[in-house]
């Protein structure tokens, strides 16, 4: 059964951010992860999408099947087009967790992301990469790799 | 064999017609032969010690059947009626103990059986023997690859089947009273089986309205920093769905682990052994005792 | 897309029934501080059953409905959180401060009857 390879979300108003996430969930779901796992990605994205809202009001959201021997995951690559951020490291920070104003739901996305990385300057829109992975258990391995070789 | 060699002249253009002949001769050969050969392939199938769960005239039906649809795959070049004999005999086999390398072994066994008798009838004419071969070999090959991984594949399933049913039956959470649940854990804890508790302990919290939870990790000897973490996010989960949670059997080495790990144990409620935790969980049933409601929720 | 609020008695019953935009939660939070003072509501119940995820706006709104209707005399309690829910709520570690939860309504007016006896206890 082949998985599209690859979902382009627009973002370009609060409406969108649901659906993107139920997309998340649903490819989530459709490569074997967990429910919990489903909702940690789901959440993510959203908590990822509002920021492209907020912070460059439009932007896109990439979701890609990744698919390695002995895992497979999730890939959620937002990207915007916005004023970039200056210190990242600041915007990494807290101020997320008391809910000072908006705060960025970047820490919050990393927090329930395996990997979590940030392109960004002043000027230069700001591209945020994440991944969730799941690991295959042996059966699962075993039939992939038959797979492959059958075809 | 005057009418393929005859074609000599044409064999390069013609190939696929030349094989197609070929082929129908050697299956209608190895039909007319089916007696005798199925009776080898069966005393070889003893000889070798495998099928040593079925009786002899299991083996006999079962043997007289498979090289049926055998010499048929062989005619026919489709592997469909093969795939679904195979997950039938496997489905029929698997229960009673039959290995893999077994099914395997017999299939390949039959595949030399029938090129053995190829050889001796076409030894004579080892240009022809050869084109035998070449049309005999392909085929036969892809026959034993499907039935092994028919096998394996409806091993694979009857697995999933079996893991997913003892999952349904082990139910870690018991349920004490009307809102009092416990969850004993035992054993070494990794990631994998935490997630799994904590999604199990969860639902219950759900399913049974339950007010107070019991985690009693009394046979739990270590803990590593990851497992810790999920243990206190447990707790806080637990506090979210409405529910209180006391961890109960925490020895003073796992004690020490958590302080040296700079886990947050503020969030811990921890009462001594298994019998004073289901006390204090009575006690906090009956409100003599205040709930967590009462307390900070969840700070970061 | 609006959230149906009941009253029953001095209890506001708000009862989420699919996603939310963020404009349709900033619309709940405005809708029950407003009634909350037209009726002198004592509790609030938001029931987020339906909700399969809950990120860090809804949580902060949540929260900022509790603070303000605290501040007009009025407790939130949060019902209905899925177990992934409070997984993720956990993992994401807000502080959700003074937010209380409960399983289901009928906890949640146990604990708020509870908390308004204690209250009327501590002023007498």
């Amino acid at each position: 059964m082949a998985i599209e390879a690859e979902h382009h979300i627009s973002i370009t108003s609060d409406d969108d951010i649901v659906p993107a996430r139920a997309e998340g969930r649903a490819l989530a779901e459709q490569l074997g992860f967990s429910r919990i796992d489903a909702t940690l990605i789901a959440t993510a994205i959203s908590e990822i999408a509002r920021n492209i809202l907020v912070y460059a009001g439009t932007g896109d959201v990439v979701l890609e099947s990744r698919h390695e021997s002995g895992r497979c995951g999730v890939s959620v690559v937002a990207h915007d087009s916005g004023p970039g951020i200056c210190d990242i490291d600041a915007a990494m920070k807290e101020g997320f967790a008391t809910g000072d104003g908006l705060g960025l739901g970047l820490p919050g996305a990393r927090r329930l992301m395996d990997e979590f990385s940030i392109d960004s300057a002043p000027g230069q829109g700001t591209t945020v990469s994440m991944v969730k992975w799941r690991v295959r258990d042996d059966l699962e391995r075993l039939r992939s790799s038959r797979n492959g070789r059958g075809r | 064999m005057e009418a393929i060699q005859a074609d000599t002249a044409q064999r390069r253009s013609d190939a696929p017609a030349i094989d197609s002949a070929l082929l129908r001769e050697l299956v209608a050969y190895l039909r007319q032969e089916r007696a005798a050969l199925r009776e080898e392939w069966a005393s070889r199938i003893t000889d070798a010690h495998l099928l040593g769960v079925m009786a002899p005239d299991e083996i006999f039906s079962e043997t007289m059947a498979v090289y049926d649809t055998y010499v048929d795959a062989l005619e026919t070049g489709s592997v469909e009626a093969l795939q679904a004999y195979a997950r039938d005999l496997s489905e029929r086999i698997i229960p009673r103990g039959v290995e893999t390398h077994e099914v395997l072994g017999i299939v390949l066994l039959l595949r030399d059986v029938l090129a053995r008798s190829l050889f001796v009838r076409y030894e004579s004419d080892p240009a022809l023997l050869a084109r035998v071969l070449d049309s005999y070999e392909p085929a036969a090959n892809r026959i034993a690859v499907t039935v092994g991984v028919s096998f394996v594949d409806e091993r694979e399933r009857v697995i999933r089947e079996q893991q997913a049913a003892i999952r349904e039956l082990s139910t870690p959470v018991l349920q004490v009273r009307d809102g009092l649940l416990i969850l004993p854990i035992i054993g070494g804890l990794d990631t994998g089986r935490a997630r799994q508790l904590t999604e199990q302990l969860l639902a219950s919290v759900q399913a049974l309205r339950a007010k107070v939870v019991v985690i009693d990790i009394t046979g739990v000897a270590t803990i590593d920093l990851t497992v810790a973490n999920h243990l206190v996010q447990t707790i806080k989960a637990t506090r979210l769905m409405g529910a209180t949670a006391i961890i109960t059997g925490l020895s003073s080495e796992i004690a020490q682990t958590l302080v040296d790990f700079g886990v947050d144990v503020s969030m811990i409620r921890s009462v001594g052994d298994l019998q004073g935790g289901l006390e204090y969980a009575e006690r906090l049933l009956e409100h003599t005792v205040p709930l967590d409601d009462d307390e900070a929720s969840l700070a970061g | 897309m609006s959230v149906p609020i009941l009253r029953r008695g001095e209890l506001l019953i708000a009862t989420i029934q699919s996603a939310l935009s963020d404009h349709g939660i900033l619309e709940l939070r405005d809708e029950l501080v407003a009634r909350v003072g037209q009726f002198r509501s004592r509790g609030i119940v938001i029931d987020v059953t339906a909700l399969d995820v809950v990120d860090s706006f809804v949580a902060r709104s949540l929260r900022t409905i509790a603070l303000t209707a605290r501040l007009r005399g009025a407790e939130t309690v949060i019902v209905g959180i899925q177990p992934e829910v409070a997984i993720a709520l956990v993992q994401l570690q807000l502080d959700l401060q003074p937010l209380r939860t409960a399983l289901d309504l009928d906890e949640a007016l146990q604990l708020l009857r509870r908390r308004t006896a204690k209250r009327n206890g501590d002023r007498g």
